[in-house]
């Protein structure tokens, strides 16, 4: 019997079955325990108690007819306040969209409601999900609930910290550089960033639409399956959506081929306790007999300028949209017309956000543009065809999650080392392949450490395989 | 020293809204004049997490402008976002495309009075269209519905020197558009719209001079006006040694005027960047292939064929095809009557004139035939045509029953008709006079009187004769 707030999917579909709670008392204990856990982790930005209560009465309905939905029917979750719910604010943890209430659903949390999933609520976040600490929200940074004097991580610092506070059994989060996989490492938790394609972003506000990913967080890799499963496939809102194209099945071959990266070994910004936890997970996929090759990766360095012009250049476009006119905060009537463009994004949108849509503008500026992003997309498809490369002949890549553990809470942080933080995350987004964040042991202080498996597009499934047998041998 | 003589550079840059039922992006009518904001949705305005979704419908629509506009289809075109803000830019940026459009290198054709000219097109993209700005006093507001309906920017080399070529190349476009059924131009719905760059440069020199860009002109006599009184400024401008600016100005419809908008300091930064929501458009060669197939016969084959088998002149031909609802209409009277001139005159001459926009005639192609036959064998003279035309606009009827029944025929027999013609001449004295002391005006008179006389039905070519005759002093006559 694992303790409450480490409880899985696959428990409490399997409790449920056997009548021992119903899907209102299980959205009631969770409940009671966001009460009790949020004073301490500020996971949540919105919690809609009613609604909740409703859907899960409805689903208890469902079981008595025996007309369930899917293994997710009944289960309470929650997303990041960026992905759009009908009905329910949707901030992205800005003053600038503090009063907006979409009337759509984005098409995951639709798939969800569908699945006959509980959705609790709405999770905090750095604002429009720029950040890695979740100290970048407007409404008061989440903390780590392994120890909440330190950040959980980010932008889905949220996602992550209400899964491992016990707050929902799984969440949602986004990821377009390391996004989701970061905080799950940092809490402790299994996070996934899918193929880039593989589940529809319709409704997930955009950051950078090209690194775009729905990101997921859940307790263990065989949850992370189950909510896999109900969330990939191609949907016709979203143009860059594509049918699943791999196998459900474990199709890595035997033996294991797995490729580590050197240069994350030797690097300097990899805390000792990470390498150590990265070196554990080579020592368990020997033992359960892989083959493990060194290999070069391109130059992180440029792989992160590359990340940092395409998410900049790409994110002033699309907030550009925020002026305050259709909805959001607006400072009413002005002089000029450019007068309110200015104050609303002046007054609304957070320093961190203004950064970066200063810095894409004038990456996008002519002369800029040829000089920035023309080789950011050169760079890009270098660094795809390379990864491409290794897992020709691999079957994974391994490496750290993150550099370090989580720190400190109001860390000054040098800009390097905030840039850092994404260094061996943005791979899988610049390349759009599947990657996870799996828990790898301790630190010396008793902190999280993730190792982070990446594989060729649609290798979701095998991947997460590989997840849960180094889950199993962790908790031999 | 004689003057320096300019020339004048022109490009123009048109837009048309494509005939698509839904828009470009989404799933909203394009229905022209509903309500305003009753046809937009998050995604064409612009809401958070919504994103855009090809309408094949547009893209397939574009090609075959592309097409008949002999254009080059590009295998692979994609998106673009232009980024400037205002409000009726829901997303602050435009999808259209910058790098990689849909068409290139095509052409127009058309005639300006006896010359041929051809305008090359430099290129055809594909984009959406922005909402509409309402202004009241206080207030400014902003109609989403026309935000996502999908366009074609048709850019025009710079080959054109006079509003009258401008004038008419914008209706040979139109022409084409409508008649592939890819637009329905109307420009006073705005379905139609058109740029004008516009530069001047002393006659025979290679190089350009500084360009002024006029911005939505809606009709084509606009156009022309615009250009006509651009280069009459200019001119001044050049002429006083002054310098002309890069300018964006607007034509002002009550002084026949364009008026300075903004003086643009360099030349506008978009920002642009490869749209990352939509698919690149791949298009093979066996869709174009499909395409092609579907194409109608175009305006200038169509002017061809009316040429040659209804005898028309090229000017004739040339004018009906540049409505393609009218040629085809011609082209059914023509048909079923055996004088096709005949029906051409009477189309032009006194049907056109009556009928609205878009073209649709309130006359069946086979009572016009009928009633063309009755003029051609003489049985009706053009005035009683004329009248019965005007009343087959209000309501559907045999005409050659309605002359025997009404004895509307003409009266062509010269015994009939000499009778009647003694009888004006007597009866008008004084006109007879005035004619003989060299007033030849008065014979119309006196031919006014017979037809009169007649309920306008005498034969005008004989009755003309039986009174020359009489007036020649026949004897017949004693005044």
């Amino acid at each position: 019997m694992t303790e409450w707030k480490q409880k899985t999917i696959a428990e409490h579909t399997l409790a449920l079955e056997r009548g021992e709670y119903s899907s209102l008392e299980l959205t009631h204990a969770y409940l009671a325990r966001i009460r009790e856990q949020e004073p301490l982790v500020h996971a949540f930005l919105l919690v809609d108690e009613e609604g909740a209560l409703r859907l899960a009465t409805e689903s208890d309905e469902r079981r008595r007819e025996g007309k369930l939905r899917s293994p997710l029917d009944g289960i309470p979750f929650a997303v990041k306040d960026n992905f759009c719910t009908a009905g329910l604010r949707t901030s992205c943890a800005s003053r600038l969209l503090e009063a907006f209430v979409p009337t759509y659903d984005a098409a995951v949390v639709e798939r969800l409601k569908q699945a006959g999933a509980i959705p609790l609520g709405k999770l905090n976040m750095d604002e429009f999900a720029m950040g890695s600490a979740n100290e970048y929200s407007a409404f008061g940074a989440a903390s780590n609930p392994c120890a909440t004097d330190h950040v959980p991580g980010g932008s889905s610092g949220g996602s992550a910290a209400a899964v491992a506070a016990g707050e929902v059994p799984f969440s949602l989060g986004s990821d377009t550089g390391g996004s989701i996989r970061q905080p799950a490492a940092f809490c402790g938790v299994v996070g996934l960033k899918p193929t880039y394609g593989a589940v529809s972003r319709y409704g997930l506000v955009e950051f950078a639409s090209s690194l775009d990913c729905v990101g997921l967080v859940t307790h263990t890799a065989a949850d992370c399956a189950t909510l896999f499963s109900v969330l990939l496939g191609r949907d016709e809102r979203d143009g860059s959506s594509v049918a699943f194209a791999g196998s459900r099945e474990d199709s890595f071959g035997t033996p294991l081929r797995v490729a580590v990266v050197k240069e994350f070994l030797e690097s300097d910004a990899v805390s000792p306790a990470v390498k150590r936890a990265t070196e554990d997970a080579v020592r368990a996929l020997t033992a359960m007999g892989a083959q493990i090759q060194t290999v070069s990766l391109p130059s992180p360095q440029q792989a992160l300028a590359t990340y940092c012009v395409l998410s900049a250049v790409e994110a002033s476009s699309n907030l550009a949209r925020f002026d305050g006119i259709r909805y959001g905060a607006s400072v009413g009537e002005t002089e000029t017309l450019s007068a309110l463009y200015s104050q609303n994004r002046g007054g609304y949108l957070g320093r961190e956000v203004i950064a970066r849509i200063l810095f894409g503008t004038c990456l996008l500026s002519r002369g800029n543009r040829e000089r920035y992003l023309v080789r950011a997309e050169h760079f890009r498809s270098q660094i795809r065809r390379a990864l491409l490369d290794i897992l020709a002949s691999c079957d994974l890549i391994l490496t750290p999650t993150a550099p370090t553990t989580a720190y400190r809470k109001g860390a000054k942080l040098t800009p390097l080392q905030r840039r850092e933080a994404d260094l061996c995350a943005v791979y899988a987004n610049l390349a759009g392949l599947p990657a996870l964040s799996l828990p790898m042991g301790r630190d010396e202080e008793g902190l999280p450490v993730g190792i982070q498996l990446m594989g060729a597009p649609f290798s979701e499934f095998s991947l997460l395989k590989v997840a849960q047998c180094l889950e199993e041998r962790r908790s031999l | 020293m004689k003057p320096m003589e300019y020339e004048a550079v022109i490009g123009l840059e048109v837009h048309a809204e494509l005939k698509t039922a839904t828009k470009i992006f989404c799933s909203c009518s394009t229905q022209f004049g509903a309500p305003p904001n009753t046809q937009c949705c998050p995604i064409c305005m612009g809401y958070p997490g919504a994103l855009p979704r090809w309408n094949r419908r547009a893209v397939e629509l574009a090609v075959r402008a592309g097409l008949a506009l002999q254009c080059t289809v590009a295998p692979y075109s994609r998106m673009d976002r232009k980024h400037y803000f205002y409000p009726d830019l829901p997303k602050a940026f435009q999808i259209s495309q910058e790098m990689h459009p849909l068409c290139r290198e095509g052409k127009v054709t058309f005639s300006v009075g006896e010359q041929t000219h051809t305008v090359g097109i430099e290129r055809i993209h594909v984009e959406e269209d922005a909402g509409k700005l309402l202004h009241t006093d206080q207030k400014t507001l902003v109609d989403y519905n026309r935000s996502g309906v999908p366009l074609i920017e048709i850019v025009s080399k710079p080959m054109i020197h006079s509003g009258e070529e401008a004038a008419a190349y914008l209706r040979a476009l139109r022409a084409v558009l409508v008649r592939c059924d890819v637009s329905d131009c109307k420009m006073q719905e705005g379905s139609m719209r058109c740029d004008v760059n516009i530069s001047l440069r002393p006659r025979g020199s290679a190089s350009f001079g500084t360009r002024v860009e006029i911005k939505n002109l809606n009709s084509f006599s606009f156009t022309e006006k615009a250009i006509r009184y651009e280069i009459q400024r200019q001119t001044a401008l050049l002429e006083r040694g002054e310098k002309i600016n890069t300018e964006t100005r607007r034509f002002d419809e009550a002084t026949g005027t364009t008026v300075l908008m903004r003086v643009k300091e360099s030349a506008e930064d978009y920002h642009f960047l490869p749209e990352p929501n939509l698919p690149a458009i791949r298009i093979r060669q066996r869709d174009i292939d499909a395409i092609r197939a579907t194409l109608p016969e175009l305006p200038r084959e169509h002017a061809a064929r009316l040429r040659e088998g209804y005898a028309l002149s090229a000017e004739e031909a040339a004018f009906l095809v540049l409505e393609p609802a009218v040629a085809d209409y011609f082209e059914d009277v023509a048909g079923k009557t055996r004088f096709p001139k005949l029906a051409y005159h009477l189309l032009v001459g006194e049907l056109l004139p009556k009928c609205g926009d878009p073209f649709s005639s309130p006359v069946a192609a086979h009572r016009l035939a009928e009633l063309t036959d009755l003029l051609g064998d003489g049985i009706l003279n053009r005035a009683t045509a004329k009248k019965l035309l005007l009343r087959l606009l209000n309501a559907d009827f045999s005409p050659a029953e309605i002359v025997e029944r009404e004895s509307l025929g003409q009266i062509s027999s010269e015994e009939l008709l000499r009778p009647i013609v003694l009888q004006v001449l007597q009866g008008n004295p004084r006109a007879v006079q005035d004619y003989r002391n060299g007033k030849k005006a008065a014979l119309q008179a006196l031919q006014g009187r017979v037809m009169a006389a007649t309920a306008g039905r005498a034969d005008p070519i004989l009755s003309e004769r039986l009174l020359l005759e009489a007036l020649a002093g026949g004897g017949v006559l004693n005044v």
